[in-house]
């Protein structure tokens, strides 16, 4: 462990804000306040959080339809993007994209994307400015399970590798792809192996474990700078809740879901592992606690109170203003 | 002002814009031909049918990039590209092949502005070779731009000649948006006069070919040329034509059509696309709509049948609407009543 106060204090927060957020969604989708479908992170807020603490504002990702912790990972607009779930005019989007779309490119988050695997190439596209322009950049794409299993995944990995590009393929093993099971849909069973098979460096780890995710990434990211080419690193760490809100998960057990609550709580890890080695006092982490649940109630206060875009925008960005 | 190729005038327009936008690059396959391996000695092929030759011996490896058979990536990261801040030409060899990439193209470039409330732009270009009359049969000989030109967020072009494919080109380069750029495999060899300096022909701004006064005919692409070698016989006929090439399908001139239509009462549209949902149906459609009055016949569209493109050069050449086809409907036109 060689993070630095700062760094550690600013892991937490990244995490806990997606836990807080994410358990409000989950209050607010039950009261029926939430358009459409939302699909939550909980559970995997350490991958998101180790892989972003590496990353700097122009280093880009591309995220999911599970893409709520992805945007908080990279910093984005809390209160922007709480507007966008609840498909407000002042939202990241407009209100035109909602939670499976928010996008927000001042951090470099290129998305999230609701056609499963289609965001790994877009991720390669963005690493294309290290070729091109000589830019100092790395590009993430998230990529579960599901996912895995996509040709434009397969395509993205090779491409990248063909042209040594600075990308991480950061694969979130949750153990589902909707309602089907990782030992069924996973021919071979080894998602980091098959990327190796496109000759780039793998890591296979828990992703419940902060610092197994950040010091994979930190390597990662190091070479991807230098030139030297992609990476893919495995988390596998199980979501809490369904595919989508309201899933009534037939397919997995109570047990199942009462051990990796117990057993593999990102945060719980972290708190444990910082706490035991001195690093960070117990009080500390309370206060950051006390403060985003506020920072979180108070963004969907404003949110719900903000006003949905009006009607006349339904045409608009459509093209370029003026160009059609 | 010199005589080149529609081919030539398509690489000058890339030339001309790397040289003034190193934000430009060119992705595909086989672009270099070969200059990526190593160990590589000889001349660039520049793509089976030569429309990146000198690309690379120009700009080099760094721009213009080489890739595995992959449409789905290179389409992907054309998009990913373009929404991060490059400008990339990317080429899908036959518009065919649309079929394996189709996902990244409108799922994704077309709908980034929208459905991400206009924080960025995605200026892309998608080169992309349509058509039949060269024997290419069932996969490599399609005109699917209706189905593109069905997609909110896209543009879509199809010059017919040497000097609108150059100014073309170069127009959708400085787009802000994704413009898929149908270049005709029948057009490649065509001369015509092209300036040497840098133009731009607007997207969306048809042309009148030639004045006339009894019957509007809209032709798109290769039937540009088709429709051309019609106009003798028709005035031998006693018809005048009015002969349209839209250039660009979306945006699409409407406003020349209906000025058109209103002059002369008749409309014809010649559409390589299929029949079912044709470009050219959507054309005689917003006429009726528009200058429904205006009309001294029904509108008519001439397209192929309903059947993939043949490859056996009889059934090719049926296929395609020919200069006695067009000449009978326009006479059936003239003659309505």
């Amino acid at each position: 462990m060689q993070l630095s106060k700062d760094k550690l204090i600013d892991a937490y927060t990244r995490m806990k804000k997606i836990r807080v957020f994410e358990e409000t969604m989950r209050d607010e989708f039950a009261k029926g306040t939430v358009p459409a479908f939302i699909h939550l992170y909980i559970g995997q807020e350490a991958i998101a959080s180790g892989i972003c603490v590496e990353l700097n504002d122009n280093d880009t990702i591309a995220s999911t339809h599970r893409g709520h912790g992805h945007c908080l990972a990279k910093n984005s607009n809390l209160e922007r993007m709480t507007m966008e779930i609840f498909c407000r005019a002042d939202g990241l989007c407009e209100g035109k994209g909602g939670s499976m779309h928010i996008a927000d490119l001042s951090v470099g988050m290129l998305g999230a994307n609701a056609i499963v695997g289609a965001n790994a190439p877009i991720a390669v596209g963005a690493a294309l400015r290290q070729r091109v322009m000589g830019e100092n950049l790395v590009s993430a794409a998230f990529i579960g399970d599901g996912a895995s299993n996509q040709g434009a995944v397969f395509e993205a990995m090779n491409l990248a590798s063909v042209l040594k590009l600075p990308v991480l393929f950061v694969f979130e093993n949750n153990g589902y792809a909707e309602f089907t099971g990782v030992d069924y849909h996973c021919g071979g069973g080894d998602i980091a192996g098959r990327a190796e098979g496109f000759g780039m460096p793998s890591y296979k780890l828990d992703g419940s474990d902060f610092f197994a995710v950040q010091e994979a990434a930190a390597e990662a990211v190091e070479r991807a700078r230098k030139g030297e080419g992609p990476s893919a690193i495995e988390c596998y760490a199980k979501r809490w809740y369904g595919h989508f809100e309201g899933d009534p998960q037939h397919y997995r057990t109570k047990e199942e879901l009462e051990t990796i609550r117990k057993d593999n709580d990102p945060l719980i890890i972290f708190r444990q592992k910082v706490e035991e080695a001195g690093l960070v006092e117990s009080s500390e982490l309370d206060i950051i606690d006390d403060d985003l649940t506020s920072k979180v109630f108070n963004a969907v206060e404003k949110a719900k109170n903000s006003p949905l875009p009006n009607v006349e925008e339904l045409t608009t960005n459509v093209y370029e203003k003026g160009s059609y | 002002m010199t005589v080149k190729t529609y081919r030539e005038a398509i690489i000058e327009a890339m030339i001309l814009e790397m040289k003034r936008d190193e934000k430009v690059f060119v992705i595909g396959e086989d672009i270099s031909g070969g200059r990526g391996c190593e160990d590589f000695e000889g001349e660039a092929a520049g793509g089976p049918m030569g429309l990146t030759q000198g690309l690379w011996d120009e700009f080099g490896a760094k721009r213009v990039i080489d890739t595995p058979i992959s449409e789905t990536a290179i389409m992907g990261a054309a998009a990913g590209a373009a929404l991060s801040g490059l400008r990339p030409i990317a080429e899908l060899m036959f518009s065919d092949f649309f079929g394996v990439c189709f996902d990244q193209i409108y799922n994704q470039a077309a709908k980034f502005r929208f459905m991400y409330g206009d924080q960025g732009a995605t200026p892309l270009v998608i080169r992309t070779m349509i058509g039949a009359g060269i024997g290419c049969g069932p996969q490599h000989s399609q005109s699917p731009y209706s189905i593109f030109a069905n997609i909110p967020g896209l543009k879509v072009v199809t010059p017919s000649n040497p000097y609108d494919a150059k100014g073309l080109l170069i127009s959708s380069i400085r787009d802000n948006d994704p413009v898929i750029f149908c270049e005709h495999k029948a057009l490649l060899g065509m001369d015509g006069e092209v300036p040497d300096e840098s133009y731009e022909v607007p997207l969306g701004k048809g042309k009148i070919l030639k004045e006339g006064n009894d019957i509007s005919i809209v032709a798109i692409g290769q039937m540009v040329g088709v429709v051309q070698n019609c106009i003798k016989s028709l005035e031998e006929k006693g018809i005048s034509a009015e002969i349209i090439d839209p250039r660009s399908l979306s945006p699409f001139d409407d406003e020349m059509v209906y000025d058109s239509v209103e002059k002369t009462g008749r409309l014809l549209v010649l559409d390589e696309s299929n029949p079912v949902c044709s470009f050219g149906s959507w054309i005689t459609s917003m006429v009726s709509e528009e200058v429904f009055s205006s009309l001294k016949a029904p509108t008519k569209v001439l397209t192929p049948p309903h059947c993939p493109v043949p490859a056996a050069p009889n059934l090719e050449a049926a296929y395609l609407p020919d200069v006695e086809t067009i000449i009978s409907a326009s006479e059936n036109l003239k003659n309505y009543s």
